[in-house]
């Protein structure tokens, strides 16, 4: 019963907010999602404590959805550490952001709606963590996905916020075919789509192909690759990535909640729940390998230059959501989720400081414009300090637990794909403890760009929205200490039982914990080499990236550009699609369709009118001719009949 | 005998050509007289079929009455004499070709038929000899007897055509003085006389 | 040929009628032709009516001969009255000019 408290308490609070947003006021809808969603957190720390610290992993199903032909799922909530590791990170930092959005969004004439779509998201997040089967979870998937378009869009009059929460919704539905296709494939193989079916009937079919059109195929491989390509999408990563850096148009606490610390993550959270199924196919592993590893890398180039600042702590998502992804193809799955918990926290701390930030500099989202005020907003500096060294991976923060038992799990693999993974990790260390320090250097350090009146107004934020702040820097200390012997450790057998399938031969987390030392102090080496060059570039030496600029401007412009993605894809899919739909529209609906239907109907029937009117000439002696006409006509053929 | 036939050919020969006269005169007044001319001649046919009441009253009706109408009519509106013909010869071959059609087929009907055997038996009025029974007394006989309610029916008929003509062409015209006996009567002493003082030695 | 019979009757009242037909949609000049051309078929009509009922010694034909007639007067008055109103309305009654009803 708790758990299905846990899952409709935000559904209620969403409805109650939405529907009676006007009646109970601001306060009242405020109120009223905060509390369900809080109580929502300490029921998840209570099934936490229960499944799996103590482990009950339990099913409770709530009703039959579908039960037609083979065809049967129903409406559940499947407990187990997965799930409550999961219920536990999004609850909390779902509570902590409302409490903060009370105070960022209190000028906003729309507030009930704001809480109402947040809670509504917390609700399908949730659906999506306790599901079942795998058509809950694309319900929750799909869920998501519409709430992070509500969201996205919230200010709807401003073009560009629609513009990016309809990209958003698109990219998201071209994964969302390869995930919807990957269901199919699964049911088409074991006949069932409720995970605990599937997963016992894994080892049976670890070898069955699928035959199309001649060519046949393993079928596990391409079941889960098309799966993947579902994460892709969600999780913004490389190739289906450009929706995440425009997402930020949405208000910040938005940012915070869904595109750093939940649905993002979905993503992550789907390639584990489907260990079972992965583990089997090699091939989709090393896939997902290569794609997180590239992802890592690319996004962390180009955060190196990017000027707005919620863009960078975007790429940074982007980059450590790659490193989640190949922690999971080299079948380090605990450790993904690890990184997973550590990254809510710090990600989520990240944005809404830089929200903080935004916030004391009236709206000023430009990092250029920024800068000097360290001392005039002290609190803020001082938790985007606590969460840029969690992002870089400095002991004891929780970054550097997650992180290195990542790495050291690439290397521990000791695959090919492995080891790329594991040097481009290591780069991607190396320019995400860059780009932090450039973040916090040019924001809060330095000459004071912004002009005098901005400069009057700057000042720390409200009680309501530095109280979470603290909250999440708390997490962002000690979650990874905490965790680390549960999550990765010696204890990791025993937290996270059956929720996770690893084959033997498979056992990166093993092989991470004995690797090399040289290994383990590595990434430390680099993110802090990475500190001290951004310190040079930023404060010693301030002339030197413009220099730096100057001499490798196509490179930088590259990078700017994010790569060119954008102008890729608007050349190869968005144009053609425009002209194709455009011709369409013309020829085919216009020409044929209402040419033939509508249209053409009514044009024939005019014409038909005409003619036939024109018999109506008026004149009588016409009239008469036709009668005459008529009878003489009638007359013969009577005649002829009755002779012949 | 040579006479009847001779008489017949007469009269038939003058109704046709009168009948061709009435369309293709340009005078709409000789028009009319044709016809009237096309009804005498009939009138004479019928007289020599033996139905000489019914010839008599198609001279007082259709010649006293309809034709003088017409005339009047013809007279009364401002018609043009001269009409343009030009569409005349548009219509003569594809109407000649009708009329041909028709012919053929009356004048095929007629060489057909052949009267049933028991014609005279379900006769409607048995018809007695001209000898015995003049036709006005025969067809009085039948008329106000059998078909009473037909002779009533015509002559409502003619009541509804009076009335109904009278209805279409009446109009009331301004200015036009005519007395109305309700307001002469309904006048009263004020609006008629009014009295005035007026001084002796001057005028009213 | 000097027999007069019915036929002879017949095809008098047969040519009289289609010259009717003629009349109304041969002319070119005027509505009252028209009206004139179905006297002229109920001319014909009638002719018919008293030959067939003297042939078959049967006086309905004659009667009937009689309301025709009744009916053509008072059809007659009515065609003549509706043309004075309409050429009060319209002032011409030429044939191409009526033409009011056009579709």
């Amino acid at each position: 019963m708790i758990e299905v408290a846990i899952v409709l308490l935000p559904l209620i609070g969403a409805a109650i907010a939405g529907l009676f947003g006007r009646t109970i006021g601001d306060r009242g809808a405020q109120i009223v999602t905060c509390t369900l969603l809080g109580l929502s957190a300490l029921l998840s720390i209570v099934v936490f404590q229960d499944v799996a610290l103590a482990g009950n992993a339990r099913v409770t199903e709530i009703f039959t959805w579908i039960d037609s032909g083979n065809l049967e799922l129903s409406w559940a909530v499947k407990l187990d550490t997965l799930s409550a590791v999961m219920l536990l990170v999004v609850t909390v930092i779902s509570t902590l952001i409302h409490v903060y959005s009370i105070g960022y969004m209190s000028h906003d004439k729309s507030i009930p709606r704001f809480f109402s779509y947040l809670s509504l998201f917390t609700f399908f997040m949730l659906a999506l963590v306790t599901a079942d089967n795998f058509v809950q979870m694309f319900f929750g998937w799909e869920g998501v996905g519409l709430a992070s378009y509500l969201l996205i869009g919230f200010w709807y009059d401003r073009p560009s916020a629609n513009a990016a929460a309809i990209k958003a919704f698109l990219v998201n539905r071209v994964g969302d075919v390869g995930f919807a296709m990957g269901i199919l494939g699964t049911f088409v193989l074991f006949g069932a789509v409720n995970f605990n079916q599937v997963f016992g009937a894994v080892p049976g079919m670890a070898e069955a192909k699928f035959v199309f059109i001649g060519i046949e195929g393993h079928a596990l491989t391409i079941v889960c690759i098309l799966l993947f390509i579902g994460a892709m999408g969600k999780s913004a990563q490389l190739g289906l990535h450009t929706w995440l850096p425009d997402a930020m148009e949405g208000p910040t606490p938005v940012s915070a909640l869904i595109h750093a610390a939940t649905m993002v993550t979905a993503g992550i959270f789907m390639v584990v729940r489907l260990s079972p199924m992965f583990e089997y196919s090699p091939v989709a592993l090393q896939m997902v390998t290569y794609v997180g590893a590239a992802t890592a890398f690319f996004a962390a180039t180009v955060a190196l230059t990017q000027n707005d600042i919620k863009r960078v702590i975007a790429y940074s998502t982007c980059s450590q959501l790659g490193y989640m992804f190949f922690a999971a193809g080299v079948s380090a799955y605990s450790a993904a989720i690890f990184h997973l918990m550590t990254h809510a926290f710090f990600k989520a701390l990240l944005f809404l400081a830089a929200g903080s930030v935004i916030h004391a500099m009236s709206n000023e989202q430009d990092m250029r414009k920024m800068g000097g005020i360290w001392r005039l907003i002290p609190i803020t500096y001082g938790v985007m300090w606590v969460g840029s060294l969690a992002l870089a991976g400095i002991p004891p923060f929780a970054g550097f637990f997650s992180k290195d038992m990542i790495l050291e799990a690439a290397y521990g693999a000791a695959s090919t794909h492995g080891m790329f993974a594991f040097w481009i990790g290591v780069a991607a260390a190396f320019m995400t403890a860059f780009y932090s320090w450039r973040l916090l250097l040019m924001t809060f350090h330095g000459s004071q760009r912004a002009d005098a009146e901005v400069m009057g107004h700057v000042h720390e934020s409200p009680k309501v929205m530095l109280v979470p702040l603290i909250c999440l820097a708390i997490g962002a200390v000690a979650a990874g200490y905490i965790g680390y012997e549960a999550f990765v450790g010696e204890g990791r057998e025993e937290f996270w039982r059956a929720a996770i399938l690893v084959l033997p031969g498979n056992d990166a987390i093993e092989a991470g914990h004995h690797v090399p030392v040289w290994v383990k102090v590595l990434p430390l080496v680099v993110a802090v080499s990475g500190i001290g060059l951004a310190y040079v570039m930023y404060m010693l030496a301030p002339g030197l990236p413009s220099a730096l600029v100057a001499r490798v401007r196509p490179v930088y412009l590259f990078l700017l550009n994010k790569w060119y993605f954008d102008e890729l894809y608007d050349l190869i899919f968005v144009q053609p699609a425009k002209t194709i739909g455009r011709g369409l529209w013309r020829s085919g609906d216009g020409a044929v369709i209402d040419g033939v239907g509508p249209d053409g109907v009514a044009a024939v029937t005019r014409d038909l009118a005409r003619r036939v009117s024109r018999l109506q000439t008026g004149y009588l002696y016409h009239y008469a001719f036709a009668m005459l006409v008529g009878v003489v006509g009638l007359i013969s053929w009577y005649l002829f009949s009755q002779v012949g | 005998m040579i006479i009847q036939a001779l008489a017949f050919y007469l009269f038939a020969g003058m109704t046709i050509a009168a009948a061709v006269m009435v369309i293709a005169a340009r005078n709409p007044v000789h028009s009319v007289l044709y016809l009237i001319l096309a009804f005498f001649n009939s009138a004479g046919l019928f007289v020599l079929l033996g139905a000489e009441f019914l010839a008599m009253i198609l001279v007082v009706v259709y010649v006293g009455a309809v034709a003088v109408l017409f005339l009047f009519v013809v007279m009364m509106l401002d018609i043009d004499l001269v009409e343009i013909r030009e569409g005349f010869l548009q219509y003569l071959p594809i109407g000649g070709l009708i009329g041909i059609i028709l012919l053929i087929e009356l004048v095929l009907v007629l060489g057909a038929w052949v009267a049933v055997p028991e014609t005279a038996a379900v006769a409607g009025v048995p018809m007695a000899p001209v000898d015995q029974v003049p036709n006005t007394r025969a067809l009085g006989v039948v008329l106000y007897t059998k078909y009473a309610y037909l002779f009533q029916a015509s002559g409502l008929i003619l009541l509804v055509a009076m009335i109904g003509a009278i209805v279409l062409t009446l109009r009331q015209r301004e200015g036009v003085r005519r007395q109305s006996i309700s307001a002469q009567i309904g006048r009263r002493r004020e609006d008629g006389v009014e009295v005035k003082k007026v001084p002796s030695r001057s005028g009213a | 040929m000097f027999e007069i019979g019915l036929s002879h009757y017949l095809t008098v009242a047969a040519v009289l009628f289609t010259l009717g037909i003629f009349g109304i949609f041969l002319n070119r000049k005027n509505v009252i032709v028209i009206l004139m051309s179905i006297e002229l078929m109920l001319l014909a009509v009638n002719i018919n009516m008293v030959a067939f009922s003297v042939h078959l010694q049967d006086l309905v034909g004659q009667v009937f001969a009689m309301f025709v007639l009744t009916v053509a007067a008072a059809e007659a008055a009515i065609g003549l009255a509706i043309l004075a109103v309409y050429f009060r309305n319209r002032g011409s009654i030429a044939v191409e000019d009526v033409n009011a009803m056009k579709g």
